[in-house]
């Protein structure tokens, strides 16, 4: 009923996943009823997938805020717009808490001010798109530097602070945790990021051109397939080009490909996190054996090169497909024994179980995604709610779990290796027939265009808005690490802080991805 | 007489040299749990000696109790293993409550260890020094108790007395619960696994690695040698409930003695192997049994 009501009353433009909208059709509303149209829709359960800031290309003084809001059930996405003065806007954060970062991150963008946000801090640490304005009242001549903020600090006798990176003891990317503990007790953690902001969205700006494809290979090295398609996707939207179902089939098997090897490698690592040495061997060398299909099919292990806009760049024959179907049984054979030990091994499965907890209400609340959201019992996948590509013909079944602990995150992952291998044969057993690329035309001009997939991690959201040349004068990305860091500090309230590691790797979320 | 001053020339020698090997072993067994080939068994020969020859950077906040807290420890350690027979001879050094100064020793080399901890200033090590203290308190009191067990039984509170006097055969209850929990003891002490993974890179995690960040270099070398010297000692110390055996033959009796460390390091390193570190929280618990163990141990003898 609630869905049919917020259908009725939604005054939003309705698209689904790659579906182009001319931008005339965007209905501009004014702020209030903007808001109010996101809180409703997201109090209907709907989900927001982005909410970003455009400047006109003429006149600067000029921001537009842009929504983008799923409905999972229906296949559906909502787009609004609506126009905001450089003075600032009511922040939406204390009815809506899922825009948070979003809300921070346009105030850092553009330097505008969300008024009545709770946590008004810079996300990147990067100037203002705009010169001479900055939400922070930093003048042109200060110094921005990543991790130089405001931190929040509890006192009293027995709190103790504990600072962790940007430099971390392991080889990972760097990011600045500062946690407020109570002796071993996590009170509060703060993550601060940014210091891998490289300035992708900027730079994708202008385009498409020869880099863009580059920038969203490169976007978060781990999820090259699923940037990659998001970015072809969207290109293909654009350029009214509908790809091959042989194409589409070894898209598919690249990106099961990358969540296996990614999935494999995170059960073995957390493995590693608790000292227990047989699965952690065992799946780092399997991991190395998922990788090393992906490099059969396209000569790079992490995929990159593979896809091209209209296509793949390279043909899977069936002495391809013979040998990589002989390799899956062997990964599927050897993970079995590796991964079931984990489960059968009591003192594993008491570091496990109850550790790191995140309800399905707060899962919700802050807008989770991916395999850390399904932990949490939300039934939430793209590739059934929004599926592109193969995943149109061929579904895969979701996985979800309860209780949102360690555990669950680390056998929703188990649950997905299973589906992944069975998935991956089933296509390789029959890949259909047609061409490798195929033509797409010039970018459609003055259009906006929402692609999401499903990566490992989670949710992908690229848009991407084009100007009267068909160029981008907009594009954003949302990598599925930027809907749930937050989801990390709410985990580790109230644990161990010994036990922070264990948490932080059942997420294994992306800095790059995060930073951009 | 000549047997005599053998017997302190090698005890001196097996303590000064072979503490190195055990870690060795006890990697190459994980690595063989864990399908790999892993590290040469003498690596950690090579990695003490690699730091010796390397650099020192030293913290500015810390004083002369850093420099001093890893050779404290080491001198700490060196002495107590000349308190402790090793096989079926008698320790160098023995004298009546020579059994309180030896676990006194450890207590030493804590003290200086977690001092050098806290005068870093690092929040890690700072932690770690806490954690370290707080399990101490608990497997201090469970190892005394376990040598109470071994007191009571042989009328002597002195290590060599003590420990080469025949123990009960076939053993009793006692006996058996002090090996127990004296090898719990034995593996807190060493900060393996159950208690603390010494091959984490998770600061937050450790505890001794955790005290140790600070130093690099010849002290960091002297740190790692202490710490194999001191499972040296401990398994020594747990082989003469383990395996209270001997042949009788000097000879035999030494290299007995050298195949039984092995094996102990292989256990340990299959312990390692088969289960996964305990929750930080529940530590405490595995120690406490480990003194109910002995405290049982002790209570059954007396009565």
């Amino acid at each position: 009923m609630t869905n049919m009501s917020a259908k009725q009353n939604n005054p939003m433009a309705e698209i689904s996943n790659g579906q182009v909208l001319a931008r005339s059709a965007i209905p501009d509303m004014p702020l209030p009823e903007f808001q109010h149209a996101i809180v409703d829709a997201v109090e209907a359960h709907h989900r927001i997938c982005a909410l970003f800031g455009s400047l006109d290309a003429e006149d600067e003084s000029c921001l537009t805020l842009y929504v983008v809001l799923a409905d999972d059930h229906r296949n559906r996405l909502y787009v609004a717009s609506a126009n905001v003065s450089s003075d600032g806007f009511p922040s939406l954060t204390p009815r809506c808490p899922q825009v948070h970062l979003f809300e921070r991150e346009i105030a850092e963008q553009f330097g505008v001010k969300p008024m009545g946000h709770p946590w008004l801090k810079p996300v990147r640490f990067h100037r203002s798109y705009r010169l001479g304005t900055d939400a922070w009242n930093r003048g042109d001549n200060d110094a921005v530097e990543a991790g130089i903020m405001d931190y929040y600090q509890i006192t009293g006798g027995q709190v103790h602070e504990v600072a962790v990176g940007p430099i971390h003891a392991g080889v990972i990317e760097p990011g600045h945790f500062r946690f407020q503990c109570d002796g071993e007790v996590i009170l509060h953690l703060e993550i601060c990021l940014g210091y891998q902001h490289r300035g992708i969205e900027r730079a994708m700006e202008r385009g498409p051109n020869k880099r863009s494809l580059h920038y969203a290979e490169t976007l978060a090295g781990d999820t090259t397939v699923g940037h990659a398609s998001a970015y072809t996707q969207l290109m293909e939207s654009l350029g009214s080009c509908q790809i091959s179902p042989r194409a589409a089939a070894i898209r598919g098997i690249a990106m099961e490909l990358e969540r296996l090897a990614n999935h494999m490698g995170d059960l073995g690592a957390l493995s590693g996190d608790v000292g227990f040495l047989p699965t952690a061997s065992f799946c780092g060398r399997i991991r190395g054996d998922c990788l090393n299909m992906t490099a059969a099919l396209c000569g790079n292990r992490f995929g990159r090169g593979l896809l091209r806009i209209g296509g793949v760049r390279f043909d899977a024959d069936a002495a391809l497909a013979d040998d990589l179907i002989r390799r899956l049984d062997a990964i599927e054979h050897d993970s079995c024994a590796a991964i079931n030990l984990l489960w059968e091994t009591s003192s594993v499965m008491a570091r496990f179980e109850g550790i790191g907890a995140v309800s399905e209400e707060v899962a919700r609340e802050i807008g989770m995604v991916g395999p850390a959201a399904r932990a949490c019992g939300l039934d939430l996948d793209l590739r059934r709610d929004h599926p592109s590509g193969i995943y149109q013909f061929n579904h895969i079944p979701v996985s979800t779990w309860r209780g949102g602990d360690v555990f669950a995150r680390a056998y929703v992952r188990w649950l997905e290796i299973q589906r992944s291998i069975l998935y991956i044969r089933e296509q390789l057993k029959a890949l259909p027939a047609g061409l490798m690329q195929v033509d797409f035309s010039a970018p459609r001009p003055e259009a906006l265009v929402v692609t999401l997939q499903e990566a490992w991690r989670g949710q992908i959201c690229h848009i991407a808005l084009t100007d009267a040349q068909g160029r981008f004068e907009r594009y954003k990305i949302v990598d599925p690490s930027f809907y749930n860091w937050m989801a990390v500090a709410m985990a580790v309230r109230g644990q161990q802080i010994s036990d922070f590691p264990l948490c932080n790797k059942s997420f294994n979320l992306s800095y790059c991805g995060h930073d951009l | 007489m000549l047997n005599d001053v053998m017997t302190i020339a090698i005890h001196i020698g097996l303590l000064l040299f072979m503490p190195p090997l055990l870690p060795g072993v006890i990697n190459r067994t994980k690595a063989v749990f864990a399908g790999r080939k892993g590290p040469p068994l003498l690596q950690p020969y090579f990695d003490i000696c690699k730091l010796f020859h390397k650099g020192m950077v030293i913290s500015e906040s810390t004083t002369w109790v850093f420099l001093a807290a890893p050779v404290v420890a080491l001198a700490a350690t060196l002495l107590a293993g000349l308190l402790l027979p090793f096989g079926p001879f008698a320790a160098p050094i023995h004298f009546t409550g020579d059994l309180i100064l030896f676990v006194y020793l450890f207590g030493l080399a804590r003290f200086f260890t977690t001092s050098a901890a806290l005068d870093t200033g690092s929040s890690f090590e700072g932690m770690g020094a806490a954690r370290e203290v707080a399990f101490a308190c608990l497997s201090e009191t469970a190892f005394l108790l376990g040598l109470l067990v071994l007191v009571r039984l042989s009328g002597s509170v002195s290590l060599t007395p003590m420990l080469l006097s025949p123990l009960a055969h076939p053993p009793e209850a006692p006996v058996l619960m002090a090996a127990a929990g004296l090898f719990i003891v034995l593996l807190a002490e060493n900060l393996r696994i159950p208690v603390d993974d010494p091959n984490t890179h998770l600061e937050l995690t450790m505890i001794h690695e955790a005290m140790v960040l600070d130093n690099s270099g010849p002290l960091l070398g002297l740190v790692h040698y202490g710490s194999a010297m001191k499972l040296f000692v401990l398994s020594a110390l747990a082989l003469h409930l383990f395996v209270p055996f001997q042949i009788g033959i000097f000879g035999a009796d030494w290299g007995l003695f050298v195949i039984e460390m092995i094996a102990m390091a292989a256990v340990i390193g299959i312990v390692e192997s088969t289960m996964a570190r305990l929750q930080m929280r529940h530590v405490p618990t595995l120690l406490m049994a480990a003194g109910l163990l002995n405290g049982i141990g002790f209570v059954l003898m007396v009565r």
